[in-house]
């Protein structure tokens, strides 16, 4: 049936289009074996990287890993834990031992309480999809100010740029504190000058993140801020 | 098939009453995301049919009595809105919806790799907004395209499609005048690329040979859905590159 497009530009799959043969290549994200053929499974980009053929797909969920920096919102409360909603297909769960603060019996919303947003990190992840999450380490705290503002998790890498230098640009421009949680959830803290350039800008990656005009639109989108500044 | 074999649905000239050929299908156009809240969204327009289908997850199955622990359930709900015939329809679930609901989440079922999401729940709701013979084909590939559009990982997509046969005669895409006064209705969902057979229903009575043209017209009409599939995905990502 129909093939993606051919050549070196980047061609646009579908699920269970071909995108390869078994011989001499392994089989990435995004893809499965059948009958020695390598198939899309979802609808992203081809990617080739070292023998490897995989799918970057353009919409994707989040998927929570142990390490993961996440940014959760409270969504219950029981005596001794908190569970988090994490952009997630279920719920983290963050036990009164694994809180920064020393939270008596019954006593977990007064700490934090449902609506919260807080800096997490992924504890650990079983086979069942049980995510349990940690606020013990550097950095891990309640969100008390600032803004959280949602994006596609597909698009972080484009978000951060090369060992980070679209972050860094983002930060320096808007002068906030920016902080990526790898839930496709960014949280920004600063003037509101500053907080409303940003969410403008992560609109941007949210409208063309997948697309090769992304740098393009975001220069134009410091440029706008600049000026703004001068007024 | 109401078996009223005295109306007259071929011509004379061998075209059907709308002067379509006996393997020609309706008019289909696909548009991918069309609702800014769902998961993944499409909108088929097959002939006077208008499908709309929503995507979401996937998400913790609730309740828990329908969690599966090494795979994912998927929620179907067809459903036709009270407008989209020319008698208004009862709102709410009736038992054709149920049936279509089912057969349509078992035929998702064998194209998504359920086994990724353990005890999770994909839902997906299938509306019907204008109704002419062929919803559920319409249905199956509005969810087929929604569920692509969400990201969620197929090993292919599912193209819905049907023939029958009027006046003894096979044809492929009945509408409104031929479901309701032909001999034989023969819907299947069809994966494009792979040729398997993913759901298949039969009302009325075919011959073998006569079965095996019915099944020729609809891998044919599959293919030509398949194509309008993709694109529509394409155009969804690749239009406004610029």
């Amino acid at each position: 049936m129909s093939q993606g497009l051919s050549g070196a530009e980047q061609r646009l799959v579908t699920p269970g289009m071909t995108i390869g043969s078994l011989t001499g290549m392994r089989v990435g994200s995004g893809a499965i074996v059948h009958n020695d053929e390598i198939i899309a499974t979802k609808l992203g980009w081809v990617r080739e990287n070292n023998g490897t053929i995989s799918v970057d797909p353009i919409n994707s969920p989040y998927i929570p890993r142990s390490g993961d920096l996440v940014i959760g919102n409270v969504a219950e409360v029981r005596n001794n834990l908190w569970f988090m909603d994490i952009n997630g297909s279920f719920q983290g769960l963050l036990p009164m031992s694994l809180a920064p603060w020393k939270v008596e019996y019954g006593q977990a919303r007064q700490h934090m309480n449902v609506g919260d947003s807080s800096l997490a990190r992924v504890q650990e992840v079983d086979e069942c999809h049980n995510v349990v999450l940690t606020m013990k380490g550097v950095g891990l705290r309640r969100l008390s100010q600032g803004a959280v503002i949602d994006v596609p998790v597909n698009h972080l890498d484009r978000i951060r740029g090369e060992g980070n230098a679209n972050l860094d640009r983002m930060k320096e421009t808007s002068d906030c504190r920016i902080i990526v949680g790898e839930n496709g959830r960014v949280w920004v803290d600063g003037n509101e000058n500053g907080i409303d350039w940003v969410r403008e800008a992560l609109d941007i990656a949210k409208q063309h993140g997948h697309k090769s005009s992304f740098d393009s639109a975001m220069k134009k989108h410091e440029k706008k801020f600049n000026k703004k500044g001068d007024a | 098939m109401g078996g009223y074999g005295d109306v007259q649905l071929l011509r004379e000239d061998g075209l059907r009453l709308d002067g379509r050929k006996v393997d020609e299908m309706r008019p289909v156009s696909i548009q991918a995301g069309i609702l800014p809240a769902a998961d993944g969204s499409a909108m088929v327009t097959h002939g006077l049919n208008v499908a709309v289908a929503a995507v979401y997850g996937p998400m913790e199955a609730h309740p828990r009595k329908i969690q599966r622990q090494d795979r994912a359930v998927i929620d179907v709900r067809y459903n036709m809105a009270p407008f989209s015939t020319s008698d208004r329809i009862r709102p709410g679930f009736n038992r054709r919806s149920r049936e279509i609901s089912k057969v349509t989440a078992e035929s998702l079922e064998s194209v998504v790799l359920v086994e990724r999401y353990p005890r999770a729940k994909i839902r997906v709701e299938i509306e019907i907004l204008a109704a002419e013979a062929g919803t559920r084909c319409a249905g199956i590939t509005a969810a087929s395209v929604a569920l692509a559009d969400a990201g969620i990982p197929m090993r292919d997509m599912i193209v819905g499609v049907a023939s029958g046969k009027i006046e003894g005669t096979v044809v492929l895409d009945l509408d409104k005048a031929e479901d309701n006064y032909g001999q034989a209705d023969l819907p299947v969902g069809i994966l494009p690329n792979t040729g398997e057979i993913a759901f298949l229903q039969m009302d009325g009575d075919l011959s073998p040979e006569e079965y095996d043209l019915a099944m020729e017209y609809n891998f044919k009409a599959a293919g030509e859905i398949h194509e309008i599939m993709v694109e529509a995905l394409r155009a969804r990502y690749e239009e406004s590159e610029n």
